[in-house]
């Protein structure tokens, strides 16, 4: 019997220990709460919007000089303008700058290909010290790889159908 | 009609990266998964025939932000697949070889130069 007595005691015990472990980790996040900065929602989109904004006209405007001036087609304008941003955002994330600016722009950079490429060098400078194949060679595709294994599959089952549909009407 | 060209790639182009802005902000989600979410809502967008449009208008301002490599990689597919199977499977990354070769490539030769530099705060 005491036995007993003491087995459920200890599970009260458990319980209200179980209870008090929460009621604590409740009262730390409100603590906390008080002292993380809140997002400013309004400036944040705003400089998001600037950034990017300008970053698409400054492409439209080199593309529209590429296919003005020097007599490209409409494709390879695009191609060269993409290659260009790609190369610019990898120079400057190797300078450092690129943090500077996305700490004021946020998805501003981040949503062009320019974070594209900028989450390529990133990674693979900062494990560099690992080696050149699973230091940088592999660190290359820590952020880059989801974004290519996700998109390369969806566009394949995309094309596969659509070559199911115009197999099915011709 | 020129200067419209570029008030709408400004628009439209800062206008997904405000979409970008508000996932950061508002949800849990990290960097890398708002870049994914960001391709595959421009292949299946495509897929629709829904980007095409967007494209035609903003230019630039549509094919410069994630989506737009999507939609690159969705239309060379279905351009493909007019041809035949096995264009339908080379299609996006023929299309989409040039910007992918380049960021690998060039991003490794420089990954190989520079070291590591703490962001001055």
């Amino acid at each position: 019997m005491p036995t007993r007595i003491n087995i459920d005691g200890g599970k009260e015990q458990e319980k209200n220990n179980a209870r008090k472990k929460k009621e604590i980790a409740k009262a730390y996040g409100r603590y906390a709460k008080q002292f993380t900065p809140r997002p400013r929602y309004l400036a944040n989109c705003l400089k998001a919007f600037f950034t990017g904004g300008a970053i698409c006209t400054l492409a439209l405007a080199a593309q529209n000089y590429l296919t003005g001036s020097r007599g490209l087609s409409q494709q390879d304008a695009g191609t060269y303008v993409t290659i260009g941003l790609i190369v610019i955002a990898q120079l400057l994330t190797a300078f450092g700058v690129f943090d500077v600016i996305a700490k004021f722009a946020g998805a501003g950079v981040i949503v062009p290909i320019t974070g594209f490429a900028n989450s390529m060098v990133a990674p693979a400078i900062e494990y560099k010290k690992e080696g050149p194949v699973l230091g940088a060679g592999a660190k290359l595709f820590t952020v880059a790889g989801p974004v290519l294994v996700c998109g390369i599959t969806s566009s394949m089952v995309v094309g596969i159908i659509y070559w199911f549909i115009e197999r099915q009407a011709g | 009609m020129d200067i419209m060209e570029y008030i709408w790639a400004f628009i439209i182009g800062g206008g997904i990266c405000v979409i970008g802005q508000i996932l950061l902000d508002t949800t849990m989600l990290t960097a890398p998964r708002i870049l994914v979410i960001f391709v595959v809502s421009g292949v299946l967008l495509q897929a629709l025939n829904l980007y095409q449009p967007i494209v035609d208008l903003a230019g630039n301002g549509a094919t410069v932000p994630l989506p737009g490599f999507g939609y690159n990689l969705a239309q060379g597919a279905m351009e493909g697949a007019e041809k035949g199977f096995l264009e339908a499977i080379t299609g996006p990354l023929e299309n989409a070889a040039a910007g992918i070769g380049v960021a690998v490539a060039f991003g490794y030769i420089v990954s190989m130069i520079f070291t590591p530099k703490s962001p001055k705060r």
